[in-house]
C-alpha cells in the first residue's frame, strides 16, 4: 500500500514522463556523440518518441507538447526555427488520426508505419530545407537519418515501452 | 427534473466543443511553426539572437552532458593508441626529427622576415587573438553543419572570428552568446570563405554544400587546379587572416572541384577562436597587457631562466595529443592549466576582451613561443 502523497507523486511524474523524455531526446540528439570516423548525422529522435507517444498514449504528449519539443530541438540544433516544430506536430496529427491502423497488436505493424512516416519526413523536410535554402540539397543525408532512426526504432520502442507501461502508472 | 435534460445537452456540446477547441490549439499551433519558418527566412538577424539567448541558458547542461562522452571518446581513442604504441613512437620520432628542422627553417625565416620587414617598412599583419574552447553541441540533423563551443561574448569571441583547430580552419562564429557561441562548420550550405591556392595568387571561394567535401567556387576556367594543390584563406574580405591552411583538392570532376578539410568537422572536442582584428597596428611603440608589442613580434632567443612560456611544460609534458594534434596544446588538457596557454582571459574574463587572450601576430608563427627549450625539457 503506497501513502496518497506518494501515490499522487508517482502520478505527476508519470504524467510528465513522456515529455521530459522527448526533451531528452532533443539534447542526446545535440551532444557531440559522434565517435571518430562516424558520420554526424543521428538517428531522428524525437520523432522517435512523437511517433511512440502519439500511437499509444497521446494524451500525454499533446501537440503543444510536441510543438514546444520540435521548436527546443530547432533552437538548439543550429536548423531553421520552426522546421521541426511543424514537422513533429504534422506527424502527431496524422498518428493520432490514423492510431487505430498502427497500434494493431502485431509489433511489425507499428514499425511499418514508423518506416512510412520516418520516409515521409526526410522527403518532406529535404524538400522544406532546399526551399528554405532556395537551393537544392543532396537528399543523401536526409535518407540516411531516416534510415538509421527506422532500424533503431525497435529499440527505442521497447526503451520507451519500459516508462510507458511500468507499473507506476496503474499504482 | 428540469436540470437534468439541460446537463445532458451540455455533455453532449460538451465532446464536439472540447474536440474543436483541440483542432483550433493543434491548428494554431501549426501556423505557429510556419510562421517562425517565414520569419526566420524574412529576418535571421532576429531568429539568431534569440536563439543564442536560449542556447546560452542551456549550455551549462549542454557543457556538463559532453563531458562524460568526451571521456568515453578519449577512452576509445587512447586504446586505439595503446594497440599501436611502438609505431606510434617510431612515427612521432621522425615526426619531431622533420619538425626539429621546420623549427629552424621557421626560426631564420622569421628572423629575416621580420629584418627585411624593418628594412621596407611594411604594413604589419593584424594581430591576431586566441580563445580556446571545447564543443558541447553538434548541429541537429541532416540539414545544417554547425556547433555549439562554450565561449561567447564573455570570453572575448565576436560574431565572424574565425575558428581554427590544429590542423586548420574549421569555421566561423556566426552567433556569439554571453558564454556559448555558434560555429558554422566550413562545410555547411551557408558558408563561403575566401582562399587562395597555395603558392600561386589564384584566388577562389570555398563554398560548403552540407557535404563532407566542400566545393571550389569562382575558379577562373583558364586555371588549372589538381588533387593535392593546397589551400590557405586569402583574407578577402577581411573577416579571416590571410595564410590560415584550409584543405586541399582532392578530386576533379563533373560536380565541380571538390576540396578535403585538413581537420575533421564530425569529430571536434576543442577548437580555437581567432580574434582577428583587421585594423593594423604600427609596431613601434604600441603596448599592451604584456608589455611592448615589438618585442613579442621581434624573433625570440631564448634566455635560459626567462621564463617564455611557463605553462606549456604541462603541457608537452603530457600524453601523445600535443604531437598528434601539434598546434592544439590547450585543447589537450583540462581547461584548469590548458586554457591558461592559449587563452587567461577564458579563464578569468577580464572588462577587456582584445587585452585578456594571448596575443600573436600574423596567425602562424605563433608557435614560436613554444620555445624548443621548454618542449624537449621531458627528453
Amino acid at each position: 500500500m503506497r501513502s496518497p502523497f506518494a501515490r499522487r507523486l508517482i502520478s505527476v511524474v508519470a504524467g510528465v514522463a513522456p515529455i521530459l523524455i522527448a526533451l531528452l531526446c532533443v539534447i542526446i540528439g545535440v551532444l557531440p556523440l559522434n565517435l571518430p570516423g562516424i558520420a554526424s548525422i543521428g538517428p531522428a529522435l524525437t520523432l522517435m518518441a512523437v511517433y511512440y507517444w502519439s500511437i499509444f498514449a497521446p494524451l500525454l504528449l499533446p501537440p503543444p507538447a510536441v510543438f514546444l519539443v520540435g521548436l527546443v530541438q530547432d533552437l538548439l540544433g543550429g536548423g531553421p526555427i520552426g522546421l521541426n516544430a511543424l514537422i513533429l506536430l504534422a506527424v502527431c496529427g496524422l498518428v493520432v488520426n490514423q492510431r487505430r491502423v498502427f497500434i494493431a497488436r502485431a509489433f511489425h505493424m507499428a514499425w511499418f508505419g514508423f518506416m512510412l512516416i520516418s520516409l515521409g519526413v526526410a522527403f518532406v523536410s529535404w524538400g522544406l530545407v532546399s526551399l528554405f535554402n532556395m537551393s537544392l540539397l543532396t537528399p543523401a543525408p536526409f535518407l540516411v537519418q531516416s534510415g538509421l532512426s527506422i532500424a533503431l526504432y525497435p529499440v527505442s520502442s521497447w526503451l520507451f515501452s519500459r516508462v510507458h507501461l511500468d507499473p507506476a502508472y496503474r499504482a | 427534473m428540469a436540470g437534468r435534460p439541460s446537463s445532458a445537452r451540455m455533455i453532449r456540446l460538451a465532446g464536439p466543443l472540447k474536440l474543436l477547441t483541440q483542432r483550433f490549439a493543434f491548428l494554431s499551433l501549426l501556423a505557429l511553426s510556419l510562421g517562425l519558418l517565414a520569419l526566420g527566412r524574412a529576418d535571421p538577424q532576429m531568429m539568431e539572437r534569440g536563439r543564442a539567448y536560449i542556447v546560452d541558458t542551456s549550455a551549462p547542461v549542454l557543457a556538463m552532458l559532453a563531458r562524460p562522452i568526451e571521456a568515453v571518446r578519449g577512452a576509445i581513442v587512447e586504446g586505439q593508441l595503446l594497440l599501436s604504441l611502438y609505431e606510434q613512437n617510431q612515427a612521432l620520432r621522425d615526426e619531431n626529427q622533420r619538425l626539429r628542422d621546420w623549427q629552424t627553417a621557421a626560426r631564420r625565416l622569421e628572423q629575416e622576415n621580420v629584418a627585411l620587414r624593418t628594412l621596407l617598412t611594411l604594413r604589419p599583419e593584424p594581430r591576431t587573438a586566441v580563445v580556446a574552447a571545447r564543443v558541447i553541441a553538434d548541429g541537429g540533423g541532416p540539414f545544417v553543419r554547425t556547433l555549439v563551443i562554450d565561449a561567447g561574448v564573455d570570453a572575448g569571441v565576436e560574431d565572424g572570428n574565425v575558428v581554427v583547430d590544429g590542423s586548420g580552419v574549421v569555421g566561423r562564429i556566426t552567433a556569439a552568446g554571453l558564454n556559448s557561441s555558434r560555429v558554422l562548420l566550413l562545410t555547411d550550405l551557408n558558408s563561403r570563405v575566401p582562399v587562395r591556392i597555395e603558392g600561386s595568387r589564384q584566388r577562389a571561394v570555398l563554398a560548403g554544400d552540407n557535404s563532407d567535401r566542400p566545393r571550389l567556387a569562382f575558379l577562373p576556367a583558364t586555371v588549372k587546379v589538381r588533387p593535392g594543390d593546397r589551400l590557405v584563406t586569402s583574407g578577402d574580405g577581411g573577416l579571416f587572416p590571410s595564410g590560415l591552411p584550409v584543405g586541399v583538392v582532392d578530386a576533379v570532376g563533373a560536380d565541380g572541384i571538390r576540396v578535403r578539410t585538413w581537420s575533421t568537422l564530425e569529430a571536434l572536442e576543442f577548437i580555437r577562436v581567432v580574434r582577428y582584428d583587421a585594423r593594423p597596428l604600427s609596431l613601434d611603440g604600441i603596448e599592451d597587457e604584456d608589455g611592448p608589442v615589438q618585442r613579442r613580434i621581434a624573433p625570440k632567443s631564448p634566455v635560459p631562466g626567462q621564463p617564455v612560456a611557463p605553462p606549456v611544460t604541462p603541457i608537452a609534458a603530457a600524453p601523445p595529443e600535443p604531437l598528434v594534434d601539434q598546434a592544439l596544446p590547450a585543447s589537450a588538457m583540462p581547461p584548469a592549466n590548458g586554457a591558461a596557454l592559449a587563452n587567461p582571459g577564458a579563464v578569468a574574463p577580464q572588462a577587456q576582451p582584445a587585452g585578456s587572450t594571448t596575443t600573436t601576430t600574423g596567425g602562424d608563427p605563433a608557435d614560436g613561443s613554444l620555445d624548443p627549450e621548454v618542449i624537449d625539457r621531458p627528453e
